[in-house]
């Protein structure tokens, strides 16, 4: 017998999402409110949904978006969009929101974490302790200051920004490289990113990877930074050229390094893991269960956006 | 100068001790096989003691030296030096302040950090391979946690204006209220401990702050709270911080000193929430070098009749 909760239409918009088998992001129950969920391209839904949410780096290339004609927005849960095929999309009129905001103070809190951890030798001095050497050895050798460090933020987009307003904080001079210079901001700009190195102690790496911004630490760079260098890097492992990178760690030919990220993860150069100079971390920079719920805030808020018609809170934008 | 004995009483960094022995006749301490028999056979010409933060001149010491005139201290912490003897005896006493705080407070915010966000632990989790196998977990955000400051001296109030620019409200325990800070004050460090996420431990060790932190404090703090201890290893009972972090009464700890240095605790070898580092507050290349050079610069004014640059007493 039919019942009165039977007779209700489902208004909820449709939403595709997008992920790889093994990729799991914890969001789908509040989404489930507001929108009714499919996730295969397969279906015959496909052929007419408008949005798609992209879990993780599950890639958007022109073939997914010849199944799916109908799109219209594609909605990320990531500051990075490299997986997505971001000249199609435009070419199709198909709009992409990346995670806002959502991110940018935990990945800030983590490059500033990875610095500290680089100068003081934190994960190198805890693992003496734990060794059991320090009753053995006396002393530890000795780090390196980070207040005075000149700071050059490569790429001064929301996380970059988060950056510099806390190493400010801890006595550090900030400037920055983008792809444009930032009217607004009154911390001085470098037109490339070699004069930025040659006027920074400390390059922190935070701008999105593009065909442009691919290996844009390079060797020249890493030379122009100079031996009491450091590099910190929280965007992609493509922005470094990592072969390189290893070479100077290894030869001494900067200070060392912070690296939540990889060429190739989760394989990390061998070479790397004999070295007390460099901090290694795996992927890590967003995983707080704060970050997800504020992810979840963002996707929810440009679906609901997208569905009414309303200007989107976090469209892609170039650094 | 050289003329002067100044006695050594610790190996130091050794830019210090080169300065200390091309303007003074520097005693090693250290050296000697019967240190009590040194100090006599040397105590009709000894006029300067330069220690650090572990080893300082305690009564007996001041008493043996009837011509000791002014105690050097390479730190900022002088809990080994008995103050009060000093001041009955007209003894002057310098140490390091300033010059460190910077410092020590960066490694604060490092150690907050670096036990909020796991990195010790991800790190080893990399080295081993584990990544390889699947992917670490969830850790959590520092910015917007209340961060409480038990003393809010130079290094307090340097922490507290590190955390801030992660918007993570301060609140401190002091013993008087000041008046010309927006810090939200507690009478007692109890109801500090209960008010905040993360509490650092940023006072001088006296005999009203040993044990400060005892059982009743941490578990206030609770099992999401974090421990931070910049100051002295005394400040915490050390015992009761072991069991509370091995029972999961306490979140985590981060640890730059304790009780019985170099030894700790080997219980906490193995837990994934402690990050433990040995005594390295001070320990970079520029604030060692600017804590010797306040040192050696306190004991040349001395000898030249000139105005200490950091007097404490």
């Amino acid at each position: 017998m039919a019942t009165e909760d039977n007779e209700v239409e489902d208004h909820r918009p449709l939403v595709l999402i997008h992920h790889l088998p093994s990729f799991k992001l914890p969001l789908q129950d509040r989404l489930i409110t507001h929108f009714r969920l499919f996730d295969s391209l397969a279906s015959p839904e496909a052929s007419s949904v408008r949005a798609l949410m992209c879990v993780g780096p599950t890639p958007v290339t022109a073939d997914t978006l010849d199944r799916l004609p109908s799109l219209r927005l594609v909605v990320g849960s990531s500051a990075g969009l490299d997986h997505v095929d971001l000249a199609e999309c435009h070419r199709r009129g198909i709009a992409v929101t990346n995670s806002g905001d959502a991110y940018s103070e935990n990945v800030a809190d983590y490059a500033v974490a990875l610095l500290l951890d680089v100068l003081r030798r934190v994960s190198a001095a805890d693992r003496f302790v734990r060794s059991g050497l320090w009753p053995q050895m006396g002393e530890y050798p000795l780090g390196r200051k980070l207040g005075g460090k000149r700071i050059g933020i490569v790429g001064l987009g929301s996380i970059g920004s988060e950056v510099a307003k806390r190493l400010v904080a801890f006595g550090c001079t900030v400037a920055y490289n983008s792809r444009n210079k930032k009217p607004s901001v009154l911390y001085p700009y470098y037109a490339n990113v070699h004069d930025l190195a040659v006027n920074s102690d400390v390059l922190i790496v935070c701008c999105a990877l593009t065909n442009e911004t691919y290996h844009i630490i390079n060797k020249d760079v890493l030379t122009a930074l100079g031996k009491e260098g450091v590099i910190i890097n929280v965007g992609r492992g493509a922005l470094v050229d990592e072969k390189e990178l290893v070479q100077f760690l290894v030869q001494g030919e900067i200070v060392g390094a912070g690296l939540d990220v990889f060429e190739n993860e989760p394989n990390i150069p061998k070479e790397l893991f004999a070295l007390d100079n460099v901090v290694l971390s795996p992927h890590l920079a967003v995983l707080t269960p704060e970050s997800f719920e504020a992810l979840n805030e963002v996707i929810i808020a440009n679906l609901k956006a997208f569905f009414s018609n309303k200007p989107l809170l976090s469209p892609f934008q170039q650094e | 100068m050289e003329s002067i004995d100044v006695l050594m009483l610790c190996p130091m960094i050794s830019y210090l001790e080169q300065e200390l022995d091309r303007r003074f006749n520097v005693l090693k301490l250290w050296t000697a096989p019967e240190k009590s028999q040194f100090i006599k056979d040397h105590s009709a010409t000894i006029r300067a003691i330069a220690g650090d933060g572990g080893h300082g001149a305690d009564a007996e010491m001041i008493e043996a030296l009837p011509r000791l005139e002014i105690v050097s201290s390479f730190s900022v912490g002088v809990d080994k030096i008995d103050l009060e003897k000093c001041r009955e005896k007209g003894i002057r006493v310098t140490y390091t302040p300033d010059v460190l705080t910077d410092e020590v407070a960066d490694l604060a915010i490092g150690l907050i950090m670096a036990v909020l966000r796991r990195l010790c632990e991800s790190d080893r989790y990399v080295r081993s391979g584990k990544w390889k196998k699947g992917d670490f977990k969830l850790t959590t955000k520092f910015t917007g946690k209340t961060v409480g400051i038990i003393g809010l001296g130079r290094i307090g109030m340097a922490i507290a204006k590190r955390a801030e620019a992660f918007n993570c409200p301060i609140c401190y325990y002091s013993r008087t209220e000041k008046p010309d800070t927006k810090y939200k004050y507690y009478p007692s460090v109890l109801e500090l401990a209960s008010n905040c996420e993360i509490l650092v431990v940023a006072c001088s060790l006296t005999a009203e702050t040993r044990h400060i932190v005892n059982r009743e404090v941490m578990n206030a703090l609770g099992p999401k709270g974090v421990l931070i201890n910049i100051g002295r290893g005394p400040h915490i009972d050390e015992p009761e911080l072991v069991s509370a972090l091995v029972e999961g009464r306490l979140g985590g700890a981060g640890l730059d000193v304790y009780e019985h240095e170099p030894e700790v605790p080997e219980e906490l070898f193995g837990l994934e929430n402690v990050v433990l580092l040995p005594h390295v507050g001070t320990a970079t290349v520029e604030t060692r070098k600017a804590m010797a050079d306040l040192v050696v610069g306190n004991l040349e004014a001395h000898f030249s009749n000139k105005p200490l640059l950091t007097p404490l007493v």
